[in-house]
Formats: C-alpha cells, sequence, structure tokens
C-alpha cells in the first residue's frame, strides 16, 4: 500500500516535470525540471530494490550529462532561446494525436494481464549480480555496447570538428 | 595461461568475422590519423580487404550452427545469407564512394571507418539471438549511418539529412525498446527462443502482447521505409551524400528485413494471423505511397528514395505472405534490390561533378547519345527495378508475388502488380530523357576504376540472377529452412 502510494508521488512527478521540461521557454529551466526527473526515476529504481541502477541514474545522468546539459545551456544565447517558440502551429493537433495513442495504449494495458509475478522476472539486482551477467551471460551484447560508444564518439569528433583538414 | 587466451580465442570464434571489421574499422581510424590526408583512397581498399577477409571467414564458418554466448548470438545458414549481402552492399557502398568523396572534398579516413561499424551492426542484427542483441545491433547500425548522412558538414541539406534521420531514428528507437519490454515482462525472458516457447503456451489473446507486436512491426517498419513511417526517407535520401544514399537503401533497409523476418516469422509465429494482416495492410500503403509519390519527382535522389519505399511495400508482400516461402522469397528479393539499386546510384555517381550537381532527373537528357556505356547501364538498372524480364527484378518480384498467391493473398499480389505497372512511368521516364532528348550540354562523366568495378559487380548479378536465378533461389530456401 505504502509503496503504491509513494509510486503514484514518483510517477505524477516525473510526468509533470517531463512536460514542463519541453515547454519552458527558458532552457536553463527546462533543464532544472529535466534534474527533477531524473531523480524522480531513480525513486522509481529504488523501489523497485534496483539500488545499483539508482545511483547509476543519480551519478551518470543527474551527476555528468546534466552538468554538459547546463555548460551548453549557458553556452547558448539564453534570450533569443526565451523567445524562440517552443511548438509550431500544429501542436494541438500533435496533441491530439498523442492523447489518442496514450489513451489506446492505456487502454490494451488495462485491459491486458501480466501473468509473471515481479520476482520471476528479474530477482537478481545486486551490483554482484548485475557484474556477473554483463560479463558471462550479455558478455557479446556489453561489448557492442562499448563498440557503440566509441561509435558515437568518432562521430561527435567528426562532426564538430572545426578545421576540415 | 597461454591455454586460457587460446581457449578464450576459440570460443570467439563464432564472431570472428564481426571481429574482423571492427578490428579493420579501428585500424582505419588510426592509419587515417598518420596520413594527414593524403592517400586516403588506400584506405578504402584497405577496408575492402577487411571486407574480404570476413567474408571468407563467414563462408568457412558456413558449417558452424547454433546458439552462442548463452544465446544472445546465433549462427544459422539464415544469418550468413544476410551477412553476404551485407558485405555485398559494404563493398559496393565503398567502391562507388572513393571518387565521389573526392570531388564532394569529404574524403576522410572516418568514411569507411564507419561504414564497417555500420556493416558489423548489421550483421549482429542478422544474427541476433536476444532481443537484446537485436537492440545494440541497430544501434550500432545507425548511429554510424546518422553520422555518414550528415558527413558533408558544410552542406545544409546533409547537415538536415543527419539531425532529421537521428531524431527519427531516436523516436522509433524509443518505441522499439518499449516493444521489447513489454514482451520482456510478459514472457519474462529476452531470448527469442524463450519468447517462442512462451507464446506457444501463453493466451494469445492478450492485448498486451498485441500492442508489443504492433509497437516493434512500427520502428522495424520505421527501419525498412514502410508507409507511414517514411516521412524522413526523402529528405534523408536527397540531403545525404549519395554514396552513403545508395549504402543506406541497400543495407539497413535489408538488416530491417532480416530482423522482420527472425522475429515476425520465427519468434512470433503464433501470432501469424494478426502480423499477416497487419503487414499487408501496411504493404499495400507502402506500395502505393511511394509509386504515386515517386512520379511527381524531379531530383533523381528523390525519385529514388520514393521506388526504395515502393520496394520495401513489395518485400513486405512477401513477409506478409509467410512461410517457407515467402520468407525466401524476401530474401531473394533484398539480394536483387540491393545490387540493383546500388548500380543505378552507381550511375547517379557519374554525373556529379565539380560544377554540378548531377541530380536533377533532367541532367540525364541525352546521356545515351553522350555516354553510351552509362546509359545502358542505366537501363538495365531501370529495367530490373521496373521487374521487366530478363532483368533480375523481375525474377525478385515473381517469387514475391508467386509466394503471396501460394498463400491465398492474391489480391495482395495483384496489388502488387498494378503498382508495378505504375511504377514503369516513372523508371522509363528516366530512359527516355537518356535516349530521346538531345544533350542540354557537352558533359563528360566521372570515371574510375573503382566505380567501373563496383558497377560491373551489380551488372554482371543483375543479368545473371535474372537469367539464372536458381542457384541463389535455392540458397534462400536453404537458409530460411532453420529459421522456421
Amino acid at each position: 500500500m505504502i509503496n503504491q502510494i509513494v509510486f503514484l508521488y514518483f510517477a505524477a512527478v516525473i510526468v509533470l516535470s517531463a512536460v514542463l521540461t519541453i515547454t519552458r521557454r527558458n532552457p536553463v529551466h527546462s533543464v532544472l525540471f529535466m534534474l527533477l526527473l531524473f531523480f524522480h526515476i531513480a525513486g522509481v529504481f529504488v523501489l523497485l530494490n534496483a539500488e545499483f541502477l539508482a545511483a547509476v541514474q543519480l551519478i551518470v545522468y543527474a551527476g555528468a550529462i546534466l552538468i554538459l546539459y547546463l555548460f551548453v545551456v549557458m553556452l547558448l544565447n539564453v534570450d533569443r532561446e526565451s523567445k524562440s517558440d517552443r511548438a509550431n502551429r500544429f501542436w494541438p493537433w500533435i496533441v491530439a494525436f498523442g492523447l489518442v495513442i496514450f489513451a489506446e495504449i492505456g487502454l490494451l494495458v488495462a485491459r491486458g494481464s501480466f501473468p509473471l509475478e515481479g520476482g520471476q522476472i528479474m530477482n537478481k539486482t545486486g551490483i554482484k549480480e548485475l557484474g556477473i551477467d554483463l560479463y558471462t551471460k550479455y558478455l557479446v551484447p556489453f561489448e557492442i555496447a562499448s563498440v557503440i560508444l566509441l561509435v558515437g564518439l568518432v562521430g561527435a569528433v567528426m562532426l564538430a570538428k572545426k578545421k576540415n583538414d | 595461461m597461454l591455454t586460457s587466451v587460446q581457449e578464450i580465442l576459440k570460443q570467439l570464434v563464432p564472431i570472428y568475422p564481426e571481429f574482423v571489421l571492427i578490428a579493420f574499422a579501428l585500424s582505419v581510424l588510426v592509419v587515417d590519423m598518420f596520413l594527414n590526408g593524403r592517400y586516403t583512397h588506400l584506405l578504402g581498399w584497405y577496408s575492402l580487404i577487411g571486407i574480404v577477409i570476413a567474408a571468407s571467414m563467414t563462408i568457412i564458418l558456413g558449417g558452424v550452427q547454433g546458439a552462442f554466448f548463452s544465446g544472445t548470438v546465433l549462427l544459422d545458414p539464415f544469418s550468413q545469407f544476410f551477412k553476404l549481402v551485407f558485405y555485398l552492399a559494404c563493398g559496393l557502398g565503398i567502391l562507388i564512394a572513393m571518387k565521389y568523396l573526392d570531388i564532394e572534398d569529404i574524403h576522410r579516413g572516418e568514411y569507411y571507418a564507419l561504414m564497417l561499424f555500420a556493416t558489423a551492426g548489421m550483421m549482429l542484427m542478422a544474427s541476433a539471438g536476444d532481443l537484446i542483441t537485436i537492440y545494440l545491433g541497430l544501434e550500432l547500425m545507425a548511429l554510424s549511418i546518422y553520422v555518414l548522412a550528415g558527413f558533408m558538414r558544410k552542406d545544409s541539406r546533409s547537415n538536415e539529412a543527419g539531425i532529421k534521420y537521428l531524431l527519427l531514428g531516436a523516436f522509433s528507437s524509443g518505441i522499439m525498446l518499449y516493444g521489447m519490454s513489454l514482451l520482456y515482462g510478459l514472457a519474462g525472458t529476452t531470448n527469442l527462443d524463450g519468447i517462442l516457447a512462451f507464446l506457444r503456451t501463453a493466451d494469445l489473446k492478450n492485448p498486451v502482447l498485441f500492442l508489443s507486436m504492433v509497437m516493434l512491426m512500427v520502428s522495424f517498419g520505421f527501419k525498412v521505409a514502410a508507409v507511414p513511417f517514411h516521412m524522413w526517407v526523402p529528405d534523408v535520401y536527397e540531403g545525404a551524400p549519395t554514396s552513403v544514399t545508395a549504402f543506406m537503401s541497400a543495407g539497413p533497409k535489408v538488416a530491417g528485413f532480416a530482423v522482420l523476418l527472425r522475429v515476425f516469422t520465427h519468434t512470433l509465429d503464433p501470432l501469424h494471423a494478426d502480423i499477416s494482416l497487419l503487414l499487408s495492410g501496411l504493404a499495400v500503403l507502402t506500395m502505393a505511397v511511394g509509386n504515386v509519390m515517386a512520379l511527381s519527382q524531379t531530383n533523381i535522389k528523390r525519385m529514388l528514395a520514393y521506388s526504395s519505399i515502393a520496394h520495401a511495400g513489395y518485400a513486405l508482400v512477401g513477409v506478409a505472405a509467410g512461410g517457407q516461402e515467402g520468407a525466401a522469397s524476401v530474401m531473394l528479393y533484398v539480394l536483387i534490390y540491393a545490387v540493383m539499386n546500388m548500380g543505378a546510384f552507381g550511375v547517379v555517381i557519374m554525373l556529379r561533378k565539380a560544377g554540378m550537381r548531377g541530380e536533377e532527373i533532367s541532367d540525364f537528357a541525352g546521356l545515351g547519345k553522350t555516354n553510351k556505356t552509362a546509359a545502358f547501364l542505366m537501363l538495365i538498372f531501370l529495367f530490373s527495378l521496373t521487374g521487366i524480364p530478363p532483368m533480375a527484378g523481375f525474377v525478385g518480384k515473381f517469387y514475391i508475388f508467386k509466394s503471396a498467391v501460394q498463400a491465398g493473398m492474391i489480391w495482395l499480389a495483384i496489388v502488387g502488380v498494378l503498382f508495378s505497372a505504375i511504377s514503369a512511368y516513372f523508371y522509363l521516364r528516366v530512359i527516355m530523357l537518356m535516349y530521346m532528348y538531345d544533350p542540354k550540354e557537352e558533359f563528360g562523366l566521372v570515371q574510375s576504376p573503382a566505380l567501373a568495378l563496383a558497377l560491373a559487380i551489380s551488372v554482371t548479378a543483375v543479368i545473371v540472377i535474372g537469367v539464372y536465378p536458381t542457384p541463389v533461389l535455392e540458397f534462400a530456401r536453404a537458409s530460411v529452412a532453420g529459421l522456421l
């Protein structure tokens, strides 16, 4: 019972801060709402007994990535950004379309059933179990992820490099 | 200590081909640094050596079958067939790029490295035995292609192509992950065989299952450019460097079909009735929009983009038909499509010279008078894309529609043939321009040994498969046997 209340709190704040992130005119406010979002997602992970993921969420997203975002935002011209429109003139249609999709998904999930109990799906959430799984069962996907990061790095340097050789 | 290293190397054997490509990509990056922008074309030939080595390893590994690395990687004839198509697409993509990159002044080693990374990603998609491997392979491929699409940094259209593809690709990845997580929540496993075992005993009427299937269909539909998830295709194909467009229209699309076939005809086979219905709807829409929109294009790259949408529609007919025949016909079709489309783009690239874009369809006027060989090659590729015998395109369409008729979907085959007839208009219009009109101005074509080699390979493949398709078809049929 108490779990559900806490979950509802986290879920409500997540949705609210996600909406605020994309609707605020001032980019700095957007980034700060995103920080709120990341904190509450970490809270959901704690509720699911995934302490390690919660810690990673805080350290990587809230700690590192968001600070980078803030740096970039500070380099932008905040005044000009906050005067530009957040959406184009089609936004009522887009919101309506999104709501239809949302209702469809909600209806299908509400009428469906999940036969498995939570514990049956994932009962190993500690760092040790995750590490063992990553280096044994999911070794190949783990290594592909490292190549993906490398490609991202090469691509970013390639596209952003100032001098054209 | 030594034995343990040998032990590890032995365990890695199933992914040696991917290993080789990634190693070559890394060495390209390092060597490029020392070349200082000179002799970059040597890196192209060097990458081709990597592809040949990987291809021979795949052929040697042809006898090895089974699931490896706890089921995350599968080796079967199905994945080997697709890997050979990827080597072909990547090799042709590198050959037609070398001279073109010089002309666009974007000749850099990273280009070849990213091509190899993308190919490794596609290979992992084809041999994925687990939803996680599918997703990561797809991201590796997509991330490399995003960068390649934006490779002309000083061209605003290329920038637009890169960012558009990145944003829409990220959304489609999100939808796919949502679908996969629902499937995982239901089945309790991400292993494809495990999901199939779960579905055999599960309640198939569960709406959540349906939802996850639809989400997977949306995201795979995005990758193969099926309507209504095709919005990005014309802009990205037009803006990206032409050599990248050629590779994009062949590689990632074929990889998308590899995953589509593996997931929808193998893993989600118990849902075949729903899948078939949805996919035939998608196929009709895709053929209609692709062919009709291509009619009014004036830019050859946009026209080929819509044509590539239409061809995804034909291939979807085969997936909708399902069964061994359906899957085998799709495999044959994507192979043929890859070679003929890359050939057509190869001719388009020949028109690109300094001071001339060569991207308008009207630029082809009089090509038959100024350069007979190029015009004749274009004629063969366009005939093949239309599906006129004895070119390979006819064989591909024939088996696709045949599998639809065999599956009792005669209406779908009729719709496909009708739209195929419409497509003749815009393909043959280019041929008419080439042969019936006088050239606007004198222009010489770009020629290089690499481009000539690429065109020779594709034209040989188009004619040989068109005249004698049996060996390739038998190979596709044998490959699909293990899948179902």
